[in-house]
């Protein structure tokens, strides 16, 4: 679960700013990378489609490399998990 | 010709604030904010839930019913400011000041919502077509044309379209041609109503739009709120309105304007600066005879941050003595409209002596460290004062404005 999040929110951010995989690690941040304002929304935009989540706004602010990503898409993801297994009780 | 003084003798306005001028300098005045659960549809699928509205506008008060049809709710902004702003000037359109008057028009969106309503019967509905009056209603220049043909305006009419200078850049291009002498009286301002859900989801796309109010320059600042409404000035040569005996509010002194070269959406220190001094260099004046700043304050993190550093690299120690507030904070954000209502604020704050505070001011921020006037109006007599403007695009557009004293 968690190499999969990680290796999805990866090929997200690379294929948004059209740079190779392999120039992406969990501790890049998203400066080095290049990434600015436009570029963070477009990706969080499109991690939203991948994963099925909403990021809330605050959370999107407080990102600064592709750590901060992937434990915030995974939190998300395991409350979503929660809630349905609330909604399927 | 010499250049000739240029005076502002009639305004109009609409927004969250009220529906005439009197009205929403009364709220600035008393630091209401007009910012409010949106209404005029369903939000249930956004993430944020406010907006600065005009309640209870009733069209047909304002328009008869085939009139009403060619008019998508910007346009009609637009007219309502702008009979407001001729009636409150006093002027009757003889045939020979009709060719030698201009209109000028700000506007971001044009007639969006009449759009997003036409895709809704396309694409969601199926039915296959779109209403036939949609391309006039939605044509970024329907409200210069509805204010030309209202009044038999036969002279220069356009739109700009700037973003969020929209309106500014209007008034700068319409006192320019007072100021030459190419016309002789001008209506010029902004309108906007971004109030569609199209729209909405997109600006929410952005992230830029905060969840619950805006707090310009405040620490806990968290985005914009947008807003909706037009305002309107009536512009003509000094002389001529003491001549004709007219109430002058105040002087346009001058126009600024600058691009960043920068970046579609992040702003910089430098182009604003830039804009703000070449409004000053174009009014003739010394930046310590400004006494207020009428920010463009958003209420975005990034943007106070950037107003602030400029407002500081122009003014030097004398952004300490000056007062600086973003009425965005009352009247929300109302895109290719702000900068006309802003003028509003900014005409009446050296009028009447009275600053329109920064409302829902929580917490100084160390990096906009302004007096921004927190929450509560300032009596302060004051001689200039400016409007700033800055669009996404990085276009700046800044006008100076000069206190009458009769």
């Amino acid at each position: 679960m968690d190499d999969f999040v990680a290796e999805k929110a990866i090929s997200v951010l690379a294929s948004v700013k059209r740079i190779p995989r392999e120039s992406i690690s969990l501790d890049s941040s998203l400066e080095s990378l290049g990434l600015d304002s436009l570029d963070v929304i477009t990706m969080l935009f499109e991690l939203e489609k991948e994963f099925q989540i909403s990021i809330p706004d605050d959370e999107a602010r407080a990102v600064r490399n592709v750590r901060d990503i992937v434990e915030g898409v995974r939190k998300l993801l395991a409350g979503a998990s929660l809630e349905s297994r609330a909604s399927a009780d | 010709m010499g250049e000739r003084r240029v005076a502002i003798t009639g305004m109009g306005a609409i927004c969250a604030l009220g529906q005439d001028v009197g009205e929403m300098w009364s709220a600035l005045r008393k630091g209401h904010s007009g910012i409010a659960p949106i209404e005029s549809l369903d939000v249930s699928s956004l993430k944020f839930r406010n907006g600065a509205e005009v309640r209870q506008y009733r069209p047909e008060q304002h328009f008869d019913p085939n009139r009403a049809d060619l008019l998508d709710r910007f346009a009609q902004f637009a007219l309502l400011a702008a009979r407001r702003a001729v009636q409150d000037a006093g002027i009757t359109f003889e045939p020979a000041l009709r060719e030698n008057t201009g209109v000028v028009t700000g506007s971001c969106l044009g007639g969006q919502s009449t759009q997003d309503a036409g895709f809704v019967e396309l694409y969601q509905l199926g039915r296959g077509r779109i209403h036939p009056l949609s391309i006039p209603r939605t044509m970024a220049n329907a409200g210069a044309s509805h204010i030309s043909m209202e009044f038999g305006i036969a002279g220069p009419a356009y739109t700009v379209s700037t973003a969020c200078s929209s309106a500014n850049h209007a008034i700068g291009q319409a006192f320019r041609m007072v100021r030459s002498g190419e016309i002789d009286l001008a209506i010029t301002g902004g309108s906007e109503a971004p109030f569609s859900l199209g729209l909405l989801k997109a600006w929410e796309a952005m992230r830029v739009v905060s969840p619950d109010t805006c707090r310009p320059f405040s620490k806990d600042r968290r985005g914009m709120i947008l807003g909706e409404g037009g305002a309107m000035l009536v512009l003509e040569p000094l002389d001529a309105a003491r001549a004709r005996g007219a109430r002058i509010y105040a002087e346009i002194a001058g126009f600024g304007m600058s691009s960043d070269a920068h970046h579609i959406t992040q702003p910089s220190v430098e182009g604003p600066a830039r804009a703000m001094l070449a409004a000053l260099g174009n009014a003739g004046l010394h930046p310590e005879q400004v006494g207020y700043i009428n920010a463009h304050g958003t209420g975005t993190p990034g943007n106070d941050r950037t107003e602030t550093r400029a407002i500081r690299s122009v003014f030097g120690a004398h952004a300490d003595h000056l007062a600086v507030s973003s009425t965005k904070s009352a009247h929300g954000h109302a895109l290719g409209a702000a900068g006309a209502l802003e003028a509003v604020a900014t005409i009446l704050a050296l009028r009447e002596g009275i600053l329109p505070p920064t409302a829902n001011f929580t917490e100084p921020d160390p990096e906009c460290d302004l007096d921004v006037v927190p929450n509560q109006a300032r009596p302060a007599s004051v001689e200039c004062a400016l409007s700033n403007s800055f669009a996404f695009g990085g276009l700046n557009a800044v006008l100076a404005f000069r206190v009458h004293n009769t």
